[in-house]
């Protein structure tokens, strides 16, 4: 059997976006290290709802870390300590019996509160509707071996297109700056011949929204790097400026 | 003997040769003018890979389409987590496959217990999935050379799957998301995120609207279409542990249902047989490992039931590779509930492994010696990472330990060749309908279905339905359909806050799982299913006098949201041992064990149950009303599926 744990959760309340929040502790003691942070906090909801209070509010959906949904600073770091991990996936062996975490929803002007660790990420669907895509209808398209695409660049554009959308890089940003996220649809789609065509367009249009919704611009902290679930490299935003040099001077 | 069924359901299957009825459909179907299409407002539920793609698709003809999803985007349906691959009859590899070959795979692999034309269409159309997402900038697996790579998966002996990593279902939603964003965009669609669908709303015999409720406001809100497309995935988390996300529920269908949807087949439910193992009482999920691991991954248990070596130490002659041995034609890629079933006969024997015993080995030591590690780290390198992250174990230096979970429902609402339901004007898409994977669903054929549903059969049928309803166009939300469903809605919701019992929606959701799982699981008899019947009625009474949920309606509530669907999923649970109960016969993943063979195979009854069984219903008190669409087989000639 695993051993118990105890942890000493400092977790943001805040019961609307413009209700005043504040931090506020609780303990839950039976923690073991195959469970999930989430899990511990289902844990803490089902012991409020016991003691008729009211759970807390935080997002999350699939649990294995693709939908995104997820997402928290735990002890001040968006997902928590272990790299390359969303904090459905953050086990409790990262931590240790007797832990105190500071749990806080991802802060940034961007993603206005909705409730304790629930954020309004709407913004980053704005910046795809702006020119994330490649302008297709259904049906009419060539086969799909008629366009060979180097293994290189494919491959390149995968590492990109893994983005879950999920903040942590705004969220870790001094500048609360999308661009890890934006440039990394960006780069995916301008690495593919497919997506070339409109890249001008496309990088034109993005940068604009994200610039329009709020966030930041980049000053190469690469906080986004080292918090990124997906460990997507910052390289994406050299392309993106590249991508946008050319499109605006060229 | 099959209980007589109170009417014969008609498919509306086109007449003529199998191979051209989808042509023959699409030749003479009604169409809607581009002009008349503006005029079109359709009302799409859901965003995975069958919601997502219809919506964009709808839009990019020129509908006028709304289109809802749970959770805070578009763009995290639950399809973003499907991750070996998609099948197409491309034949790319050269490798014998045709249209015929995937269609007579996936009709077989479905145990005979899915429709033909269908399954067949479902066939035809996959080469233009492929086309369409590449063009999408979907990043598949390529070979040097710039061509796609495919991989084989179970219950295929060709290698017709393609793939982007082990993250096939991310990027082809985020294809089909992309898409729909462009369609926002042009203002074609009207995005609603952060909603959930608490009614249907029916005016004289047609869908016509939906009630729903704001997830951050809890303001229920009418909203009036021509249409309606369900595309909400299945009910897999009645189970309460599976593989589905914390939000995949049945409450929009189950509310279809319960205005007169005809509900299929519920008790097909498919146990994946390679699932990370349950650890503890706490556990929220069952986390998935991709089939495609049993490419290269050999299954096997030790010989003895008292061996307690660590793997690495027992000997190749004390191990078990009970697939390899049973069914050596295609080993360890047999279909997922023949494996599900294997693993489970091993663990009740008491062959299991792990703390717990119920687990089997899944062993990549073969394919490191052979490929070496880069190249076995190159094909699953992420779902490793995710084995290691979850078990805290290195799947590189000590076999995975796996063991079956919930994974997909084959069962859902009743729908015709056109993807209507009975109901007109409420079309059911993807996982949510029943039709195209029988008793049991292959790997990689879920991504398959939901878009060749969305992108290729909805714009055709659609049309057809328009162009011959004349719908009422007088009708307001005003009228008194809307008025009486949002009032429901209302009250159900006030109930629910109101009881202030003394348990937890979860402490109900978990006893309910737990019901299925023991009685409507992987095996099932008469004696358990009768009582879990009995037990799960029990529950539901209970649950509406005990149940205890904390805070307010007008906010973000999640306990009020899970309080409503565990409700239904508690109903949803008595029609699925019902259904279990009456369909006397195994097939594919309902394995009764009255009825195997003399090896314990699933043993078919075509004589009494070459049937689908649509269930009606009848009021919350009354038994529901059976109807039965007969599964006639022109073509191919049902054998008893063997994989030895």
């Amino acid at each position: 059997m695993a051993e118990q744990m105890t942890i000493h959760l400092r977790i943001w309340r805040q019961a609307g976006p413009d209700a005043p929040g504040r931090l506020v502790d609780y303990t839950v003691a039976g923690a073991n290290e195959h469970m999930s942070f989430l899990e511990l906090l289902d844990v803490l909801n089902e012991q409020l709802v016991h003691r008729g209070e009211e759970p807390v509010a935080f997002d999350s959906d699939c649990r294995e870390g693709i939908c995104g949904s997820c997402g928290v600073l735990v002890g001040g770091i968006a997902h928590g300590p272990q790299r390359r991990t969303a904090v459905c996936q953050l086990h409790m062996r990262s931590f240790k019996d007797g832990d105190r975490i500071v749990v806080e929803p991802f802060r940034a002007r961007a993603f206005p509160l909705v409730k304790d660790l629930v954020v309004d990420r709407s913004a980053f669907d704005r910046i795809i509707s702006a020119g994330g895509f490649i302008s297709t209808t259904t049906g009419g398209a060539p086969d799909a071996n008629a366009l060979p695409v180097s293994k290189d660049a494919a491959d390149e554009a995968m590492d990109y297109a893994t983005c879950i959308g999920c903040g942590a890089c705004v969220a870790a940003c001094p500048n609360a700056s999308a661009s890890l996220f934006t440039a990394a649809k960006i780069s995916h789609l301008a690495l593919l011949p497919q997506g070339s065509v409109e890249a001008s367009r496309r990088v034109v249009a993005m940068v604009r929204q994200m610039s329009e919704e709020g966030f930041g611009d980049c000053s190469n902290h690469t906080e986004c790097e080292a918090v990124c679930p997906k460990g997507i490299s910052i390289a994406c935003i050299a392309r993106m400026r590249r991508e946008y040099v050319k499109a605006v001077l060229c | 003997m099959a209980t007589p069924a109170q009417s014969t359901l008609h498919a509306k299957v086109p007449a003529g040769r199998l191979q051209d009825k989808w042509d023959a459909y699409r030749d003479t179907v009604g169409l809607v003018s581009p002009a008349n299409k503006r005029k079109h407002s359709i009302l799409v539920i859901g965003t995975g890979l069958a919601g997502g793609s219809a919506a964009a698709t709808l839009a990019g003809l020129g509908y006028q389409v709304t289109c809802f999803c749970i959770q805070d985007s578009a763009r995290r349906a639950h399809s973003i987590a499907a991750q070996g691959g998609i099948n197409a009859a491309k034949n790319y590899p050269n490798d014998g496959d045709t249209i015929w070959r995937l269609f007579y795979d996936t009709i077989k692999g479905g145990d005979y217990r899915s429709r033909e034309a269908n399954v067949y269409r479902l066939a035809q159309v996959s080469g233009n999935i492929i086309d369409q997402a590449v063009a999408q900038g979907v990043p598949f697996a390529r070979e040097y050379g710039g061509l796609l790579a495919n991989r084989s998966f179970g219950g295929a002996q060709v290698s017709r799957t393609f793939y982007a990593r082990g993250q096939t279902g991310q990027q082809l939603l985020l294809g089909a998301y992309q898409a729909l964003s462009h369609q926002i965009a042009t203002g074609n669609v009207s995005m609603l995120p952060r909603r959930e669908m608490l009614d249907l709303v029916v005016v004289n015999g047609h869908a016509r609207g939906v009630i729903t409720r704001n997830l951050v406001t809890g303001a229920l809100e009418r909203h009036l279409g021509d249409a309606v497309l369900l595309c909400t995935g299945g009910y897999g988390n009645a189970y309460y542990l599976s593989t589905n996300a914390q939000n995949s529920n049945v409450t929009a269908a189950w509310r279809c249902y319960k205005r007169g949807a005809y509900f299929a087949n519920p008790c097909f439910t498919q146990i994946h047989p390679t699932c990370i193992p349950v650890s503890g009482g706490y556990q929220s999920k069952l986390t998935l490992m991709s089939e495609s691991l049993r490419n290269d991954g050999r299954v096997w248990v030790p010989r003895d039931p008292e061996d307690r070596r660590a793997p690495a130490q027992i000997p190749e002659p004390d191990r078990d590779y009970y697939l390899e041995r049973r069914y050596p034609s295609f080993g360890n890629l047999v279909p997922r509930d023949v494996a599900s079933r294997a693993a489970k006969k091993e663990c009740d024997a008491g062959r299991g492994v792990g703390t717990t015993r119920l687990a089997v080995y899944l062993d990549f030591a073969d394919a490191v010696g052979r490929l070496g590690e880069q190249t076995v780290r190159e094909r699953y390198g992420n779902l490793f990472e995710m084995y290691q992250r979850i078990t805290g174990e290195n799947p590189y230096k000590e076999p995975m330990r796996i063991y079956p979970a919930v994974h997909y429902t084959m069962g859902g609402l009743w729908v015709d060749y056109e993807l209507q339901s009975s109901l007109r004007g409420l079309f059911v898409l993807g996982e949510a309908n029943f039709s195209d994977h029988g008793a049991n669903r292959l790997g990689a054929s879920a991504l398959m279905q939901g878009l060749a549903d969305g992108y290729f059969v909805i714009p055709y049928t659609l049309g057809a339905y328009l162009s011959g309803a004349r719908l009422d166009s007088s009708i307001t939300t005003d009228h008194d359909a809307f008025v009486s469903a949002e009032r429901e809605a209302r009250e159900r919701l006030h109930t629910l806050l109101s009881a202030q019992g003394d348990k937890t929606v979860t402490q109900y959701h978990r006893e309910l799982g737990q019901l299925l799982w023991n009685h409507v699981g992987m095996s099932r008899n008469r004696e358990g299913l009768e009582a879990a019947a009995a037990q799960i009625r029990a529950l539901r009474q209970e649950f509406w006098e005990r149940v205890r949920v904390p805070g307010d309606n007008d906010t973000y509530n999640k306990n009020l949201e899970f309080a409503g669907r565990v409700a239904d999923f508690m109903e949803l649970g008595e029609l699925m041992a019902r259904d279990a109960l009456e369909r006397e016969e195994s097939c594919g993943g309902h394995f009764r064990e009255e009825h195997q063979t003399a090896e314990g195979e699933a043993l078919r009854n075509d004589q009494d149950y070459a049937h689908v069984t649509a269930w009606q219903y009848a009021g919350s008190e009354t038994a529901p009303v059976q109807h039965q669409e007969p599964l006639v087989f022109e073509t191919v000639q049902p054998t008893s599926r063997s994989y030895k």
